[in-house]
C-alpha cells in the first residue's frame, strides 16, 4: 500500500507491504544509523523519533508512520556529535553498535526531563541495552553533558 | 610518553557516535542474494531423504544446497592458529544432525520473502535418533554424537569420538595425595556453570562476492580474518589464494566471532552462483546456533594447613562441547592452568575431559574457560576461609601471587616466570575503596534485608605463548605522515587507537599523524586475530619493533639526503639533523623525496610473538543487598582493581573493565542457556535470555595498580578477558556472607537462594 511520510523532513511516497517494519523501511531508504539488535523490542538499538517521541522501529509497522515525521540520527548529526563527544571522551562508544539508538534516546530525554536525577536518567534509558560498556561510562557521559547543558541554560538566563 | 597512558579518543569515535554506515550490513547494501538455512528441528537425526524440487521453483530462488552438494572434507570452525587443537568434526552440511538448529539446507534467493517461502517447501524425511542431552553421561554412552570414521584431530588432544570424548588431559606437579595427607583442612566440592551467550549487539553477518580477478571476497564481522580465510579454504576446498577477507567495524564479539559462524553459507552460495550473497543471523539464530561459553562441572579438592596456608590443589573439569568441539580442548585448559596458578601451593593436579552431546556447539567467550575455573576455585577458597573462620581477603594475601613472587617460576603455568605482579596492592586498594574491614562479613539493615560483601581474585594471560603472531607494517608517506597497517581486529576495544598511541610515541610524532588501516587479508600483515587478550601485548610489541626499524631507515635516508653519515645524524621525530654541519631535513621533505626518482620508499614491517604470556591480575570486591524474604540480590557496589602492567589508554581500559564486570554479573545472576527435554533452547530471545540492563548493575568502580611488564610494549599486559572472572565467585561469597549458604552452581537466582534457605530452616 502507498504511504507518505517525512524522514528527516524529506518527503517520501512509497509502496510498502503491510508487514514491512519501519526499521527495514528506514534502512532501505539509506538511514543506516538505525540498527537491529533483537527483534523483540528489548534492546533499544532501533530507536528513532516519531514526531517528537522516541519509538522502537523494530516493533512499528511502516504503514503506521503514514502522514508522520520520522527523525533518525542522519537528521540529527550535530546534536549527535555534541553528545557523542562526551561519550567518546569516556571511551563509552566501545563497539558503537548501540550508540545511535542510545544517543537518540538521550537526546529525547534531554528534551523531556528537566534536571533528572541519576535514577531518573537510568530509568529513562533502561530500554537501551549495551553489551560492551557496562553502562557506567555512558552514565558519566550523560551527567557531564547535562552539566554543560544546564550551565549553558543558566548562563543564558543570567545574560 | 605523550600518548601512551593517556585517555585519547578512539580513532573511529566520531563515525560511531554519529551513526555512520561502517558495519558489515551497512557497507554491503545493494543487490545481494539473501541466504538462510533450513535448520534441524531435532537434536539428533539422520536425513533419510530431502526433496528441494518444489522449493527451487519458488520465483526468486537462485540456489538450494543440501549435503549432497557440498565438499566432504571435515573441518573446524574454531578460529585458532593452524594446526588447530579443535577436532575436525564438521561438514558444511551433514546427513547427520547433532543439535537443534544444525543446518539441513542452504537457501539463497532474491529477497527474504521468497527464501522464507522456499524454506517451508523443502521436504525432509528425518530418522529421529535418541539424543544425548546430559553431558555428564556422555562418556561411553550408547548414543554416539560423532560416529563418523573421517573424524580427525590435527593435534593430540586425547580425543576419542567413539566414546564421545572431544579431548582429555591430565597433569600433576608434586605429589597431591601425599600433601593432602598433611592438610589440616580440606575442602572438597563440585561447582557448575552454565552455557552463556555472548550477546554482542551485532549478530553474526557476512557478505560475499566475486571480484574482478575471479576471487571470493568476504566482508564479515569477525575477530579472526586470517583464520576465516584458512577455514573457508578448508571447508569449501578452494585455494587460499582465491579468498580475500575484509573486516569492517564490528558490533562486539567477546569471543563469539572467534568462531566462524555466518561465513561459510553465503561463501558457498557465491562460489556456486557467482553472485553476491549475504547472511545476517537473527537474534534467535545467534542464540540457538552461535558459539556460547562451555557449560562445565568442576570438582575441587583444596587442602591447607592449620594456619590456612594452601598446600595442595586438585581440580577436575568436565566440559560440555555440545555437538561440535570448537575451542573445547583449549578452553578447558585455562580452567585449571590459569585458576590454580594464582595460588602458591606445594602440589597441583589438574585433570579434564571435554565431551560431546546433542546440545548446540560451544566456543570462545571472554575469559575462555578461566572464568569457569575461577568461579570454582575462588569459591572453594572462600569456603576454606569460612571453615577457618578467616577473612577471605586475608587468606588470599597469605596464599596468592604478590609482588614478592616476582621472579618465581610458575609450575602450573608452563613453567613461565612471573615478571610483574601487584595483585597484593590491587587487593589492598580494593578493600579500602569498598571499606571492606568495616563491612565484612555482613550487616542486617532491617526490613529483612542484609548487606554483605564478597571477594575474589583472578588472572588471565596476554596472548598465547610461543604460538600466536602479530605483524604490522608502517609506511612513511609524502608530507611526513604515517600509515599503520595492522592485521589485528578492532572489535570496539580500541586496538586501532591503542596501537596508534604506541606508534606515535615510538616515532615521536603526533597521534593524528598516524593513519590506521583495519584488516584486509590482501593488504594487512598477518595477525592471528584479536583473542586471547593478545592485541595490546603482542601486536603492540610488533609496533614497537617496526617503529625502531623505520626510525633507522628514516635516519639513514635523511642523512643520505643531507650528505652525512647516519652515525653523525639524529632523528627527533620531526627532522633529521646532521651533527657536523647543523643541516636539517624535515620528515615531510624526506617523505616527499622518498616518492621521487632514486630515493627509497620508506616502509618497515616486523612481527612479534612472545615465549611468555604474562598474567594481568585483578581483585574484585562486591557489596550486595540480599532480601531474606525473596532471596533477591541487588548489587550495590562493585570495586575492581586491575594490574594490567602499564595502562596504555586508561579510558578504554576502564570501559573494558566495567563492561567485563557487568558481563560477569549477568553470568552470575541470570544468564543461563536452557533446553527443553528435546534439546531445543528455551530462552532464545532477549525477552527470555536476560543480559544486565543499566538498572541491574549498581555502582561499578574500577582502578588500576600498574606494574611494569618487561616483555610488553611500554610495560603493558592485557586486560580484555581478565575482567570477567571475579564477579561470579565474589557475588557467591557475598551471598554466603549474608546467609551462610554456599551457592555452587550458576546462575545464582533468588529462587535458588530462597529454596536453600527454606531447606536450612532459615526462612
Ligand atoms: S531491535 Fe528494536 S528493540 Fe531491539
Ligand atoms: S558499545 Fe557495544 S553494545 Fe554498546
Amino acid at each position: 500500500m502507498q504511504i507518505k511520510l517525512w524522514i528527516n523532513d524529506k518527503e517520501y511516497i512509497d509502496d510498502v507491504l503491510p508487514d514491512t517494519l519501519l526499521l527495514d523501511f528506514l534502512r532501505s531508504k539509506g538511514q543506516l544509523s538505525v540498527k537491529r539488535g533483537c527483534e523483540t523490542s528489548n534492546c533499544g538499538l532501533c530507536t528513532v523519533i516519531l514526531e517528537s517521541k522516541p519509538i522502537l522501529s523494530c516493533s512499528f509497522l511502516a504503514v503506521r508512520a503514514n502522514g508522520l515525521h520520522v527523525t533518525t540520527m542522519e537528521g540529527l548529526q550535530e546534536e549527535a556529535a555534541e553528545f557523542g563527544n562526551f561519550l567518546a571522551d569516556e571511551g563509552a562508544e566501545q563497539c558503537g553498535f548501540c550508540s545511535p539508538g542510545f544517543i537518540m534516546n538521550v537526546l529525547s530525554m534531554v528534551k523531556e526531563l528537566n534536571n533528572p536525577t541519576e535514577d531518573e536518567i537510568k530509568k529513562y534509558l533502561e530500554g537501551n541495552l549495551c553489551r560492551c560498556t557496562g553502562y557506567m561510562g555512558q552514565l558519566r557521559a550523560v551527567r557531564k553533558f547535562l552539566l554543560l547543558k544546564n550551565n549553558r541554560e543558566v548562563s543564558h538566563e543570567v545574560c | 610518553m605523550k600518548f601512551v597512558n593517556k585517555g585519547v579518543r578512539k580513532k573511529d569515535s566520531i563515525a560511531l557516535v554519529t551513526g555512520k554506515p561502517v558495519y558489515t550490513d551497512d557497507v554491503t547494501q545493494g543487490c545481494n542474494l539473501v541466504v538462510k538455512l533450513l535448520r534441524s528441528p531435532h537434536s539428533h537425526a539422520i536425513i533419510n531423504e530431502i526433496n528441494t524440487e518444489k522449493a527451487k521453483k519458488v520465483p526468486g530462488i537462485e540456489c538450494i544446497l543440501t549435503y549432497e552438494d557440498v565438499p566432504k572434507s571435515r573441518f573446524t570452525t574454531a578460529g585458532q592458529t593452524y594446526p588447530e587443537p579443535s577436532p575436525y568434526d564438521r561438514l558444511i552440511l551433514d546427513k547427520r544432525l547433532r543439535c537443534v538448529g544444525d543446518p539441513v539446507a542452504i537457501v539463497a534467493g532474491l529477497d527474504e520473502k521468497s527464501v522464507d517461502k522456499a524454506l517451508g517447501l523443502i521436504k525432509v524425511k528425518y530418522e529421529v535418533l535418541e539424543a544425548l542431552l546430559d553431558y555428564r553421561t556422555a562418556i561411553d554412552n550408547k548414543i554416539i554424537v560423532h560416529p563418523e570414521d573421517d573424524f580427525k584431530t590435527l593435534c593430540d588432544v586425547g580425543a576419542d569420538n567413539k566414546r564421545n570424548i572431544c579431548s582429555s588431559d591430565a597433569m600433576e606437579v608434586g605429589d597431591v595425595e601425599k600433601d593432602f595427607k598433611n592438610c589440616a583442612h580440606i575442602i572438597e566440592e563440585t561447582y557448575t556453570t552454565k552455557a552463556n551467550n555472548q550477546s554482542m549487539m551485532e549478530t553474526f553477518r557476512t557478505q560475499t562476492s566475486i571480484d574482478t580477478y575471479g576471487r571470493l571476497t568476504v566482508i564479515t564481522s569477525t575477530q579472526v580474518p586470517f583464520h576465516v580465510r584458512r577455514i573457508l579454504s578448508n571447508a569449501l576446498q578452494i585455494p587460499k589464494s582465491k579468498i580475500r577477507v575484509i573486516k569492517p567495524r564490528i558490533g562486539g564479539g567477546f569471543g563469539a566471532k572467534q568462531t566462524i559462524v555466518s561465513e561459510i553459507f553465503p561463501a558457498i552460495v557465491t562460489w556456486k552462483t557467482g553472485k553476491p550473497a549475504k547472511m545476517v543471523y537473527s537474534r534467535k539464530e545467534s542464540f540457538t546456533n552461535g558459539s556460547p561459553r562451555h557449560e562445565a562441572e568442576m570438582k575441587i579438592r583444596l587442602g591447607a594447613d592449620e594456619n590456612g596456608i594452601i598446600k595442595a590443589i586438585h581440580m577436575f573439569s568436565l566440559w560440555n562441547a555440545g555437538a561440535y568441539g570448537d575451542h573445547g580442548p583449549t578452553t578447558v585448559g585455562l580452567s585449571g592452568h590459569k585458576a590454580m596458578t594464582i595460588y602458591n601451593a606445594a602440589s597441583y593436579k589438574f585433570e579434564n575431559e571435554v565431551v560431546y552431546s546433542n546440545t548446540m556447539g560451544a566456543g570462545a567467550f571472554r575469559g575462555y574457560g578461566a572464568t569457569q575455573g575461577f568461579f570454582a576455585l575462588e569459591s572453594a577458597v572462600n569456603e576454606l576461609a569460612a571453615k577457618l573462620n578467616m577473612d577471605p581477603t586475608v587468606l588470599r594475601m597469605n596464599n596468592m601471587l604478590t609482588q614478592k613472587n616476582v621472579g618465581k617460576i610458575m609450575p602450573t603455568y608452563y613453567n613461565e616466570e612471573l615478571k610483574s605482579c601487584t595483585l597484593d596492592k590491587c587487593m589492598l586498594k580494593a578493600k579500602e575503596m569498598i571499606n571492606w574491614d568495616e563491612k565484612f562479613p555482613s550487616k542486617d539493615i532491617g526490613n529483612d534485608k542484609v548487606r554483605s560483601v564478597g571477594c575474589a581474585v583472578a588472572m588471565q594471560g596476554s596472548g598465547i605463548s610461543s604460538c600466536d603472531v602479530g605483524a604490522v607494517e608502517i609506511r612513511l608517506n609524502d608530507e611526513g605522515f604515517y600509515t599503520l597497517l595492522i592485521g589485528a581486529t578492532d572489535m570496539g576495544t580500541g586496538c586501532d587507537t591503542i596501537l596508534a598511541q604506541i606508534a606515535a610515541d615510538c616515532l615521536d610524532t603526533d597521534y593524528d599523524n598516524i593513519v590506521v588501516h583495519g584488516v584486509d587479508t590482501d593488504l594487512s600483515p598477518y595477525d592471528t586475530g584479536s583473542y586471547a587478550s593478545s592485541t595490546t601485548y603482542i601486536t603492540g610489541m610488533a609496533v614497537v619493533k617496526t617503529c625502531e626499524v623505520l626510525r633507522d631507515k628514516i635516519l639513514s635516508e635523511g642523512a643520505r639526503l643531507l650528505g652525512c653519515k647516519p652515525e653523525d645524524a639524529e632523528f627527533d621525530g620531526k627532522q633529521v639533523v646532521c651533527a657536523g654541519t647543523g643541516k636539517t631535513i624535515s620528515l615531510a621533505e624526506i617523505g616527499y623525496a622518498s616518492y621521487v626518482g632514486t630515493n627509497a620508499y620508506l616502509t618497515a614491517t616486523r612481527s612479534h610473538f612472545s615465549p611468555t604470556s604474562p598474567p594481568p591480575f585483578m581483585a574484585g570486591l562486591v557489596e550486595i543487598e540480599l532480601d531474606k524474604l525473596t532471596g533477591k540480590i541487588d548489587i550495590i557496589d562493585y570495586v575492581g582493581v586491575v594490574d594490567c602492567g602499564t595502562v596504555i589508554n586508561p579510558n578504554l581500559a576502564r570501559i573494558q573493565a566495567e563492561g567485563g564486570i557487568v558481563q560477569g554479573m549477568g553470568m552470575t545472576l541470570y544468564e543461563d542457556v536452557k533446553y527443553d527435554e528435546n534439546g531445543r533452547m528455551l530462552n532464545d530471545s532477549f525477552m527470555q535470555y536476560k543480559i544486565p540492563s543499566r538498572m541491574d548493575v549498581g555502582k561499578i568502580r574500577v582502578d588500576f595498580e600498574s606494574s611494569y611488564e618487561p616483555t610488553g610494549p611500554f610495560g603493558a599486559k592485557s586486560i580484555g578477558e581478565l575482567v570477567i572472572n571475579t564477579p561470579a565467585p565474589a557475588i557467591a561469597n557475598a551471598v554466603y556472607n549474608a546467609t551462610n549458604i554456599n551457592m555452587r552452581s550458576l546462575p545464582i537466582t533468588g529462587e535458588k537462594i530462597l529454596t536453600k534457605m527454606i531447606n536450612n530452616g532459615q526462612n
